[in-house]
Parts: structure tokens; C-alpha cells; sequence
């Protein structure tokens, strides 16, 4: 039995995630896995990405995982999704123009060119380093500290139709929606994996989430 | 908002962090897992590694080290040192690292950083430049370890590289690298403001208002240094310290 299942769809390095999981989990059995049979029997799914949205959604459909994604956000077992595995929860990513897979309603556009600070200063595309995150009251931010930082590295971002599945924003130099939920899903543009304390701890509270 | 990242970056030859002074001169600075995860407690924003072993036999022990540093640290890991090929970045990123930084084989073969930012995307490939003046404003890019001139401009090698799906630069200045009297900050200038990518400022730290210098007077979006961290002349959370004192974004 598969405890936590991490979706491997073939788009980089899924070890950093592992290693945390493994690391918030120590007793559970983690799993790396591109088997559509392994996502369905998991106990909790967790989705990264990395990479552009077009290679992502390309190989996810290539893999035939698409339905299983779907189904699994739907399915009422936790589910997690990280950086891209946020993005192509959507229906649509401006990178590429890419169709996604449609679970939430909303689109994925990229921060504008020419961004600058209160002081004047360019804002570098990708936003890449450690911002802090606004989060609403939601189980998985249980004992992360309002404005703690994580890391980030994007450079597009969500704009969710329903702004009541909106969990978390950050500022660049506007804010952005950075974490969503709905349900047994929740999912975050930040990575947790490489966030030290926060991100192990939003970690370890999606591995003893049980949603209603 | 955004906040300004420092990086402390480990020389790693034999399994040991070293610090050679003006290239010669070898100091041993100690394990590198151990380095790693005490930066870690000091709340470092990321973990820079070049692997500097002139042997191909000891490449091996970069990853052994990489694999034992992403085991217990839980923020972005840099390695470069040696990559010529996309399987290259493929090794060390399987051994845990986020990112992986490419310097001499960008210039002797740019389609690498292409290939690389296409399969594995722009989030983890680094270009790192080191550059020496030669001419009011105008930097020159070296290669092979700083002793191997290109004809390249080095700002114009950085817009290249960006537009080839460079998601970084880390630029170091040739002429200040361990000179500790600060950053070339019109070196840094130059190319922070000709890119829309992030720019690491690299070579020159001697004290903690130069890492100040490089974010206010150089635009860097990060500071990287090795020697002052690494004989504990100052601690990664005292930089911060000082950086925010001045109005800088920091992640305390």
C-alpha cells in the first residue's frame, strides 16, 4: 500500500520533493510514480512540475495521466500540488497557450515586463528568492507564521475565477494568488521542498491532513 | 516583498571546502556537509557548490556530496564545476541539486545552455561569467578558471545567454575576486540593468557592507560569498542583519 504517491509525468527532478516528503514522513511508504494504478491507490497524491507549461501538459497527455490527475483532485484523498502542478490545474496557461487540465476555473499569465519596485528598481522575471506569503485559515497553514517566507521560482502565476478557493498571495510588487485549495485539493506556485522550516511544515501538515 | 538572497558559495576539491587565495595557496575550510547545514542554520537563502577537482577520478565525490547536503537541507543547492553536456546537468540534478551552473562550456558551446534550459527548464540553469575589466565600462568574459580570454563583452554574453534560457547569471568580477575590498559594482550594474533575469553578484566580499553594496549600489538580486563565512569572520544571519539595518529585504 502506497502511502503517498509523488506524480512523476517525466518533467525534472522530482528527488528534492521526495526527500522532504521523506523527511516530514519518515514511517510512510513515499512513492515517485508515473503509474496511473499507483496515483489511483495512494493514500494522499502529491503533483509537482517544473518546466514550461506546454512540455508539461504535453508529456502528462503523452502518459496518459491526465484523467488520473483529474481524478485524484477530485477524489477526495489529499492531493498537493507544487509550482507547475498548480499552474495546469487550470484551464488555460499564456505560456504557450497551452490548454490545461481544466479542474479549476481560470487562467495562468505571466508577471508584465518592465516591473519595477516602490524604490524604482527592476523586478527580475523569473521571480525567483523568498517572499513572504498572506495566508488565509486553512488546516495546511497550521503553525506557519502570517508573512513567512517561501520560495519561489515562476514566472507566471494563477488568476482563479473564484476568488473563495484563494488560500495565500504574495507581492511582486502586486499581489498574486499563490495558494488555492477545494476540498481534498490544495496547491501552492511556492516550493515547500526548498522552503526549510515553513515549507517542511506546510509539508508535514499535508501528510496528517484529513479534509472533510 | 521579494527578498534580496545570500548565498554563501563552497569550493569543493578532495571532499573538502577550500578557499585559495589569488587561485594558489589551498586553505582547507573543512567537510562540506557540515559547512552546508550550518549556512543552513544560519538561515542562508541558497547553497552554491563548485566542484574545482582537476581530476575527472574525484567528479564522483561531488555527488556523493550533493546527495548527503540534499538529504538534510531543505533550500535550493547550486552545483557547477565540469559540466560540459546535458547529461552532466542531468547527474546532478538526480544527486539533489535545484540548479546547475555552467561557465566555460557555455562559451565553447551555447547550444548546451539551450538544450539544458529546453529539457530540464530556464528555473535551474545558472550561466556563470567571469569577467575582467579592459576598458572604462566594458568587461571582457574569461574562461577556464579565469585564464582563458574570449573577446566576448560581457554584458552582451549575459543578453545572450538569457535570451538562450539562462534563468540566472552569476557574474563574478575577475579583478576583485579575493581582493576583499567589495564587488565591481559598475560591473554589476551594467549587467543587472541590461537583463530582466536575476543577477548574483560574486567576487570581492571582504566585509558585511559590501554585500550591502552589491544589492543597493550594484542592483544584484543576490550576493554570493565564501571566505568571510567560511573562517567564521561573520555569520550568514549577522549579513542579514546588517543588509536590512540599511532597508534591505531579507529573509530573517
Amino acid at each position: 500500500m502506497v502511502d503517498i504517491a509523488i506524480v512523476d509525468y517525466g518533467m525534472g527532478n522530482l528527488r528534492s520533493v521526495y526527500q522532504a516528503v521523506r523527511k516530514v514522513a519518515p514511517d510512510a511508504n513515499v512513492v515517485v510514480s508515473g503509474e496511473a494504478d499507483v496515483i489511483k491507490t495512494a493514500g494522499r497524491v502529491v503533483f509537482p512540475g517544473q518546466g514550461a507549461a506546454p512540455d508539461c501538459m504535453r508529456e502528462i497527455r503523452e502518459r496518459g495521466l491526465d484523467q488520473t490527475i483529474v481524478e485524484a483532485a477530485a477524489g477526495g484523498k489529499p492531493f498537493l500540488g507544487i509550482c507547475m502542478g498548480l499552474q495546469v490545474l487550470f484551464e488555460h496557461s499564456a505560456e504557450g497557450d497551452t490548454p490545461c487540465l481544466g479542474i479549476l476555473k481560470g487562467e495562468v499569465v505571466r508577471f508584465a515586463h518592465g516591473l519595477k519596485d516602490a524604490q524604482g528598481n527592476k523586478l527580475k522575471v523569473p521571480h525567483m528568492g523568498w517572499n513572504g506569503v498572506h495566508h488565509a485559515d486553512h488546516p495546511l497553514w497550521e503553525g506557519i507564521a502570517q508573512d513567512a517566507r517561501f520560495y519561489y521560482v515562476h514566472s507566471y502565476y494563477v488568476q482563479p475565477h473564484d476568488q473563495g478557493i484563494v488560500q495565500g498571495s504574495s507581492d511582486y510588487p502586486q499581489p498574486f494568488v499563490c495558494a488555492v485549495s477545494r476540498g481534498n485539493l490544495f496547491a501552492v506556485q511556492f516550493h515547500p521542498e526548498k522552503s526549510a522550516a515553513a515549507g517542511l511544515k506546510l509539508l508535514e501538515n499535508f501528510v496528517n491532513w484529513n479534509p472533510v | 516583498m521579494l527578498a534580496k538572497r545570500i548565498i554563501p558559495c563552497m569550493d569543493v576539491t578532495a571532499g573538502r571546502v577550500v578557499k585559495g587565495v589569488s587561485f594558489v595557496e589551498l586553505r582547507d575550510a573543512g567537510d562540506p556537509v557540515e559547512i552546508a547545514r550550518r549556512y543552513d542554520e544560519q538561515g542562508a537563502d541558497e547553497l552554491t557548490f563548485l566542484d574545482i577537482t582537476a581530476s575527472s577520478d574525484d567528479r564522483d565525490i561531488i555527488f556523493h556530496i550533493i546527495e548527503k547536503v540534499a538529504e538534510q537541507v531543505f533550500i535550493p543547492l547550486t552545483v557547477g564545476g565540469g559540466v560540459r553536456q546535458v547529461e552532466d546537468v542531468r547527474n546532478l540534478l538526480n544527486a539533489g541539486a535545484d540548479k546547475v551552473s555552467i561557465n566555460t562550456s557555455a562559451v565553447v558551446n551555447p547550444q548546451l545552455v539551450a538544450d539544458a534550459a529546453g529539457r530540464y527548464g530556464s528555473q535551474c540553469i545558472v550561466v556563470a561569467i567571469d569577467a575582467k575589466q579592459v576598458a572604462p565600462n566594458k568587461w571582457e568574459v574569461f574562461t577556464h578558471g579565469g585564464r582563458k580570454a574570449t573577446g566576448l563583452d560581457a554584458v552582451e554574453w549575459a543578453l545572450k545567454m538569457q535570451t538562450l534560457g539562462a534563468g540566472e547569471i552569476l557574474l563574478t568580477s575577475m579583478d576583485q575576486d579575493g581582493q576583499k575590498k567589495g564587488f565591481d559594482l559598475a560591473l554589476t550594474r551594467a549587467v543587472t540593468d541590461a537583463l530582466e533575469i536575476p543577477v548574483i553578484a560574486s567576487g570581492g566580499v571582504g566585509n558585511l557592507q559590501h554585500l550591502a553594496d552589491g544589492v543597493t549600489k550594484g542592483g544584484a538580486d543576490a550576493v554570493l560569498a565564501a571566505s568571510i563565512f567560511h573562517f567564521g569572520e561573520y555569520t550568514v544571519q549577522q549579513a542579514k542583519q546588517h543588509m536590512a539595518q540599511q532597508g534591505i529585504e531579507v529573509r530573517l
